[in-house]
């Protein structure tokens, strides 16, 4: 039982989960669920009592019981006790604190990072304002690599995506082609494909490794389909740079998606032992999104952004080389507008550089949300600022295939010269030889690289 | 002075017009666009505020049932118009839960249609608004025409169309078990997307129970003529559905293998002779 008291009101919260979920900043997927705070006052209080709470109590308190849930037994089997030595003298307030002090260097957060759980990064998050969650992730470094370097400071790196409503692999070229013009792809070319088929994952693999392969393209290639597609093809000999999959923050929820630890652990080896990172070893691409354990009805009555962090215990187990916030693809009964998708966003970008991940997120609203580019703008800045791993670039901001809006290879264009970012190293070095640069290392096409013509159809080229 | 004027930023891929008009040929993705330093030029700009206003006013057209009730009438079956426990849009959208069930009454209308302990239906059809109802209002009719019949052939028992107001996909799942159908498949519309503010989606669930969930489905999604034709749509319909059929499961496990093989015929009725 924790407790708060606020002038004459005396709160209550019965246990872990109800008090993380009365401490969240408003969200309508809480709403929905029946765990949100009741009034202003309510949230604020148990905010209050938050802050109060020893770091050590979510060693001794699951919000999702150990004997039911694989995702809790990672948890708390693979806690760095000796990592958490350091802050376990502190509460939730005392680790804002920390964070944000001068004495959390870059490499201390490094240090510290097997040491919390999912759950005390979501506490921290939600007591803090949008720009300590800023401040916060922009000190944590989480630097991963396959064929480039990927997370470095000053970087700012793209994944094209080039999804077409029928994975028309013309159509597809063509929105790969003019994303490497624009200096995107650095993260991942990554197709969404439109069915899980696996006969088109393995043409669409086959036709993404051509690319790579013609063009010389330091980067990695990745098909979207379900893990248990990719593991198939793997057996069958396609080329299969990196694994995908969506993954949650209960067993139950990854259930209904259709996998579980074991699954990913043996997807995992079989990525590796086709050796085909040139410089590194991160072979897992994972998504993830607030919202996704409650629509799957496996929230185990938890708030959405806890879950979302427990998400990030999943893919820290499998040393990812991209993990993808899609922040407001899930639609308004879980992110009600461009307020809390500006949230969920910055949230989930802070909870998994604390947890070490190489945290991308994909700034987007769908149709029925209350968002619109505007909202979209201002998150993409705020992630830049903070030092967002990659970001999504899709031709115009507009994916034909999934139906959403996301970021566009000029916004991520726009952000990496307002804010003085760069492509990965290795990418921004095949960028050069190619001349997509102005005499200011601005990357500005002015006419098609004589090779690029490799990606024409027949008619075009 | 007037060398010094701006000009605007189209020509910056000048020498490329050619080939990106070309190549928008392959794609209705945003591929091309004029720029001017690294943001987009004025005219994609507007062009794309367009877009999402009409997306924006899709996700708030009404379904005109009586409409598509008479583009269903060529079928020649029965339908029924069923409501979700989600009474207006604005309910529809911010409580999922409510879409997902019935109301009440509409339970019951099933209820006395249901007879009998056995399966009463091999398949029913059922058919929502969703989030785009331009799309269930164009695509269902038309990709049923490319469905039903090669099953009604195939000797499959068909129950009576059903359309329900404000559904959720797994409204179909309830449905299912009124109508004692062994298979359930939801036409429903797709999140708008810019491009595209028509598009249907297609579940199909074997045996749906209260335990079903996403994983237990296999889904054919943007159909409509410029994605996933209707032809190609009751093709891969059809295959999937003889699949499950004859393996008795549907989702995750069950891939869509339609573009290996062509329907076998004989195999429609569960490889039963």
């Amino acid at each position: 039982m924790y407790a708060a008291t606020v002038g004459a009101s005396r709160y209550l919260f019965p246990d872990l989960k109800a008090l993380l979920a009365k401490a969240t900043p408003a969200r309508s997927g809480d709403a929905l669920a029946g765990l949100g705070a009741a009034s202003g006052e309510e949230r604020v209080a148990a905010q209050f009592a938050l802050a109060d709470l020893p770091l050590t109590t979510f060693l001794n308190e699951t919000v999702v019981p150990y004997e039911k849930d694989e995702v809790t037994r990672l948890i708390v089997d693979r806690h760095d006790r000796d990592a958490f030595a350091a802050i376990a003298h502190l509460t939730v307030g005392g680790l804002r604190d920390f964070l944000l002090s001068d004495q959390a260097t870059t490499p201390v957060l490094t240090e510290l990072a097997g040491g919390l759980t999912p759950e005390m990064a979501a506490a921290v998050t939600k007591i803090s304002r949008l720009q300590d969650l800023m401040v916060i992730a922009a000190k944590c470094t989480v630097v991963t690599s396959f064929r480039n370097t990927i997370g470095l400071p000053g970087r700012l790196s793209v994944r094209l995506q080039p999804n077409h409503p029928t994975d028309d692999p013309r159509g597809i070229a063509a929105s790969i082609l003019d994303g490497l013009l624009l200096g995107a792809g650095d993260a991942v070319i990554g197709i969404n494909p439109a069915t899980d088929s696996p006969e088109r994952t393995y043409a669409l693999l086959s036709m993404l490794d051509d690319i790579r392969g013609k063009l010389d393209i330091p980067t990695q290639t990745c098909v979207l389909a379900h893990v248990t597609t990719t593991l198939d093809l793997i057996k069958r000999g396609a080329p299969v740079d990196l694994v995908f999959q969506s993954i949650a923050g209960t067993e139950a929820a990854n259930r209904s998606f259709g996998i579980n630890l074991g699954l990913l652990a043996e997807a995992r080896e079989a990525a590796l032992s086709l050796k085909r990172g040139t410089i590194g070893t991160d072979v897992m691409y994972f998504e993830t999104g607030q919202g996704s354990a409650l629509s799957a009805n496996a929230h185990h009555g938890v708030d959405q952004q806890t879950l979302e962090a427990r998400a990030y215990a999943v893919a820290r187990a499998f040393s990812p080389l991209l993990v993808n916030s899609v922040v407001g693809f899930i639609g308004p009964e879980y992110l009600f507008d461009g307020k809390q998708i500006t949230r969920a966003g910055l949230e989930d970008h802070c909870c998994g550089k604390l947890l070490g991940l190489p945290m991308g997120v994909d700034v987007c609203y769908t149709n029925h949300a209350e968002a619109d580019q505007d909202d979209a703008d201002a998150l993409l800045a705020l992630l830049t600022a903070a030092n967002v791993n990659f970001v999504m670039g899709v031709p115009g901001a507009d994916d034909v295939m999934l139906g959403y809006q996301s970021t566009s290879f000029h916004d991520a264009l726009a952000m990496r010269d307002l804010l003085g970012r760069k492509a990965a190293p290795e990418f921004e070095t095949w960028l050069a030889r190619h001349g997509l640069f102005d005499d200011k290392h601005r990357i500005r096409p002015r006419e098609l690289p004589a090779d690029f013509r490799a990606l024409l159809p027949p008619a075009a080229a | 002075m007037s060398q010094d004027k701006f000009v605007a930023s189209p020509t910056t891929r000048t020498p490329d017009v050619d080939l990106w008009s070309q190549l928008r040929r392959l794609t209705a993705a945003r591929i091309g666009l004029p720029r001017t330093g690294a943001s987009l030029a004025t005219a994609p700009l507007l062009d794309f505020r367009l877009a999402h206003a009409q997306a924006r006013d899709a996700v708030h057209a009404v379904l005109d049932v009586s409409a598509l009730m008479v583009a269903l009438q060529p079928l020649g079956l029965p339908a029924l118009t069923l409501a979700s426990a989600a009474a207006d849009k604005h309910s529809f959208l911010m409580r999922p839960d409510l879409g997902r069930r019935l109301t009440v009454e509409s339970r019951g209308t099933l209820t006395a249609r249901a007879t009998g302990n056995a399966a009463c239906y091999d398949i029913v059809f059922v058919i929502s608004d969703g989030l785009s109802a331009r799309a269930v209002q164009s695509h269902a009719a038309p990709t049923l025409r490319e469905t039903v019949p090669v099953l009604a052939a195939a000797g499959w028992r068909i129950a009576p169309l059903v359309i329900v107001r404000h559904g959720r996909v797994a409204i179909g799942d309830q449905i299912a078990g009124e109508l004692r159908a062994d298979c359930v498949i939801m036409l429903i519309g797709e999140r708008p997307g810019l491009s595209a503010p028509d598009s249907m989606g297609a579940y199909i669930t074997w045996r749906p129970d209260e335990g079903t969930s996403d994983a237990d489905r296999n889904c054919i999604s943007n159909i409509r003529p410029d994605g996933i034709g209707y032809n190609e749509a009751g093709f891969k319909l059809v295959h999937m559905l003889q699949a499950i059929k004859a393996r008795r499961i549907s989702g995750v496990q069950l891939k869509d293998e339609s573009d290996l093989k062509a329907i076998d015929p004989a195999a429609l009725n569960g490889g039963q002779p």
